[in-house]
């Protein structure tokens, strides 16, 4: 390479001030615009509008009513809710094996991440978690960093998208598809794919798994490098994504901000690292942390995770216990009947397991009377558990901690000052998910 | 007797000039444009997007132009839970389009609610809009819209258009 | 433990209203018997103990017991890297505490969920309106006198509600029920 192409950025609130000085000198002001909200003098009428709840941002049902003052964006108010759907009172309504299939539905982007915090929720309050089988965890954290993956796709693919760069989307999805057929194989559903269960999964992994994913590891890290051709030093990318959006480190912690969006701030919060949970204590990746804060920031954030995940699965895979066909039968659940269903042929025949069978179907894993709260490293954030049991069957209080809902409460905050298509910009930086915010 | 509304065309009998009812051409015109206009609320706007993209070519039917405007689209694709709150923004959305328009309730969730039997849930889209195609899963895979886009087709080719 | 010594801190200062800490499955609990003091709370365990970040407030109905309403709050530190837990309990007739949002700014949206849910209101909330549901919708959900089903509203051009079929359930355990007879699955009515 003979010389590296520096790449220009400019401020957006400074080019619009510029802009409005040669065009209409006589109506700019003495302090500029870009300070956002009402300085004293109004320069004509703010306008509002309404954004949402049905965009092409194609992020959901997400409504903001913008009031502009030409182009500049002066106040944000975010109206969400519009996929409420009461997920937590039908927890108080269900047992815990049955309120599975619901936490798939929360972030849809990465269904086998939310599955895994559930299950280790759950475990945490009956005290199990720390008897896990070894392959259960290995492959517990195979899942998630599959689904982070897929879900970082996504959130890349659909912010290119926003952005004009349209054929990145038709890549991730290409890889996207991969996964589903992988997660297909393993769990039977494309996504939605309820595979964990409380003290262990559901079935093992198929023969023949474990390489079919080796293979999809070494495709997916061309098509990241495609992308990233595409994407890391196009200009007009950056000029949309530069020094956009820009998340102090000071407000992202006290906006209770987590994930991606935090880390591209600057803060070192990785709750992998931080409060290792399954078998991430032992493994070796590490976590991509930006400087400014700003859309381009959290974007090769999300591109570097997903080159960590990458890491990690091949490091699960050749540490797998029991190997890709687990010949030797290592147990994949907690070998407590009280827990986890027994074997079908036990419960034909033998009476104990019978019973364990049907109370355990009936009236659910039986938790002691107290109170947890697990947060988990999900793609868009710290996913968190917080169950009151009283005893039985069913969550007395079940609350969900959706980082969603937290990454977008900073977007009153964030907005203004920005110009109209930057919200685009800042939106999609900020991947959020709204059948995770409205729970 | 074929009825108003088939083809008929035999290419080695006519050659290039098709002869038909009105009725047929232009339910043959309709059916192969659909425009869809996606109400993607949940999930199962994933799978439309998976359907749209390169694995399950949406675009193979007619129905590649999945912009967002409802004054210019054919078909809603219902494609997720519709909450209460959304309900009106959705029948809003459904006046604003142009007739002939039709509805697809992709997923269990627009068809009768799913899974969510709770308080804040639309139970089945078509307590709002008129449906005519319903779609089963959760999600339903690409290839069951693509199915059910195709008995939208066929439905379409059968209404008579010009005759009373 | 970190925590504990963090808690012991928290507790030494203000030990006139906060109890504990108590332990459970490693995480640490420290109860404040004056729900009033909340504010004032929270803002030293920022300051001088560094609890930088409000991961979730949650509130629990306790239906058939005064007080009526207990408010979760899980702090961490991002620095230090420690959990704690603070809890409250308001009574029904008074539903209301003093607002956290001049401690932490990300509280803004956890209490208007619970407001929105609960009805529990917040002293000094800059904007205490519904986020989830729509603003006149009578009703709190997550109370448990509340059915699941939900129960029929009209607001015209904003958003209506109808009651969602049942068929006879929901069927569930009860929790907290004292033995396996108990917590046989019936039909659970509203406790009303």
């Amino acid at each position: 390479m003979a010389t590296a192409q520096t790449i220009e950025f400019h401020d957006p609130a400074s080019r619009v001030a510029a802009g409005a000085k040669s065009l209409m000198p006589e109506i700019v002001p003495a302090s500029a615009p870009s300070t956002g909200g009402d300085d004293g003098e109004l320069h004509g009428e703010k306008m509002i509008l309404n954004m949402g709840p049905s965009h092409p941002s194609t992020h959901g049902v997400l409504r903001i009513i913008l009031e502009l003052d030409g182009e500049i964006i002066t106040k944000a108010t975010p109206d969400v809710g519009y996929l409420h759907r009461g997920d937590e009172k039908i927890a108080e309504n269900m047992t815990y094996t049955q309120f599975i299939p619901y936490t798939d539905r929360l972030d849809y982007l990465a269904p086998l991440a939310n599955n895994v915090a559930y299950a280790l929720a759950v475990e945490k309050l009956m005290g199990i978690d720390q008897q896990l089988p070894p392959r259960c965890q290995y492959i517990r954290v195979i899942c998630c960093e599959m689904a982070r993956v897929s879900a970082h796709l996504l959130g890349l693919g659909a912010f290119a998208m926003d952005i004009g760069a349209l054929t990145v989307f038709l890549h991730t999805f290409t890889e996207r598809e991969k996964i589903y057929s992988l997660i297909e194989r393993l769990t039977g559903a494309r996504f939605t794919t309820s595979y964990t269960r409380i003290g262990g999964l559901s079935r093992d992994l198929p023969p023949g798994w474990a390489d079919a994913l080796r293979k999809f590891c070494d495709e997916v890290e061309v098509n990241f490098a495609e992308s990233e051709t595409l994407l890391t030093r196009n200009r007009i990318f950056v000029d949309r994504t530069r020094n956009v959006g820009i998340i102090s480190r000071a407000d992202a912690i006290d906006y209770g901000l987590t994930g991606p969006n935090l880390r591209g701030s600057g803060v070192d919060y990785d709750v992998r690292k931080a409060h290792p949970y399954l078998v991430y204590g032992e493994l070796d990746f590490e976590v991509p942390v930006g400087s400014v804060g700003d859309s381009y920031d959290r974007y090769l954030v999300r591109m570097g995770e997903m080159r960590q995940s990458v890491r990690l699965i091949r490091q699960c895979l050749d540490q797998l216990p029991g190997g890709d066909d687990n010949d030797a039968m290592e147990p994949i659940n907690v070998p407590d009947g009280k827990v986890v269903l027994p074997a079908k042929d036990k419960v034909m025949t033998s009476m104990e397991e019978l019973i364990h069978q049907f109370m355990l179907v009936t009236q659910g894993v039986n938790a002691p009377p107290g109170e947890i709260y697990f947060g988990a490293e999900n793609p868009k954030g710290e996913l968190g558990f917080y169950i009151n049991s009283r005893g039985g069957g069913t969550p007395y209080r079940l609350k969900i901690r959706a980082p969603s809902f937290c990454n977008l409460s900073i977007l009153p905050h964030v907005l203004p000052g920005h110009m109209m298509s930057d919200a685009v910009s800042i939106l999609g930086s900020i991947d959020f998910v709204m059948g995770e915010c409205d729970r | 007797m074929p009825t108003t509304t088939e083809l008929g065309y035999n290419s080695k009998i006519e050659g290039d000039v098709v002869v038909t009812r009105v009725d047929a051409a232009i339910n043959w015109c309709r059916k192969q444009s659909l425009w869809p206009m996606p109400m993607g609320l949940a999930c199962c706007a994933i799978e439309l997007m998976a359907a749209g993209a390169s694995k399950f070519d949406i675009s193979r039917f007619g129905s590649e132009v999945m912009r967002f405007s409802p004054r210019q689209s054919d078909v809603m694709i219902v494609a997720g839970t519709v909450t209460y709150k959304m309900a009106l923004a959705v029948r809003r959305i459904y006046d604003q389009m142009p007739e002939p328009k039709w509805v697809i309730a992709m997923g269990a969730c627009a068809s009768t609610g799913g899974m969510y039997r709770s308080y804040a849930v639309l139970q089945g889209v078509d307590q709002i809009i008129p449906v005519d195609v319903y779609v089963a899963g959760c999600p339903p895979r690409p290839e069951a819209l693509l199915d059910a886009l195709i008995k939208l087709q066929n439905k379409i080719q059968k209404e008579p258009v010009l005759a009373a | 433990m970190a925590a504990a010594e963090l808690a012991n801190q928290l507790q030494a200062k203000f030990s006139d209203v906060l109890s504990g800490p108590a332990e459970f499955r490693g995480e640490v609990t420290l109860k404040l018997a004056d729900p009033e003091r909340i504010a004032e709370v929270c803002e030293f365990a920022k300051k001088s103990l560094s609890y930088d970040m409000l991961l979730d407030i949650t509130s629990i109905d306790n239906y058939g017991e005064d007080p009526r309403w207990t408010l979760v709050y899980e702090l961490y530190g991002t620095g230090h890297g420690c959990h704690l837990r603070l809890k409250t309990e308001v009574s029904e007739e008074k539903s209301e505490l003093p607002t956290v949002t001049g401690v932490w700014r990300g509280a803004d949206w956890h209490e208007r969920e619970i407001y929105d849910m609960m009805g529990v209101r917040f002293r000094g909330h800059p904007d205490l309106r519904r986020i989830l549901m729509w603003d006149g919708y009578p009703y709190f959900p997550l109370r448990k006198d509340f059915p699941l089903a939900g129960k029929p509203t009209d607001l015209p051009d904003v958003a209506f509600t109808k009651s969602a079929p049942q068929e006879g359930g929901p069927f569930v355990t009860v929790a907290g029920g004292k033995d396996s007879m108990a917590r046989e699955p019936r039909v659970r009515v509203p406790e009303n």
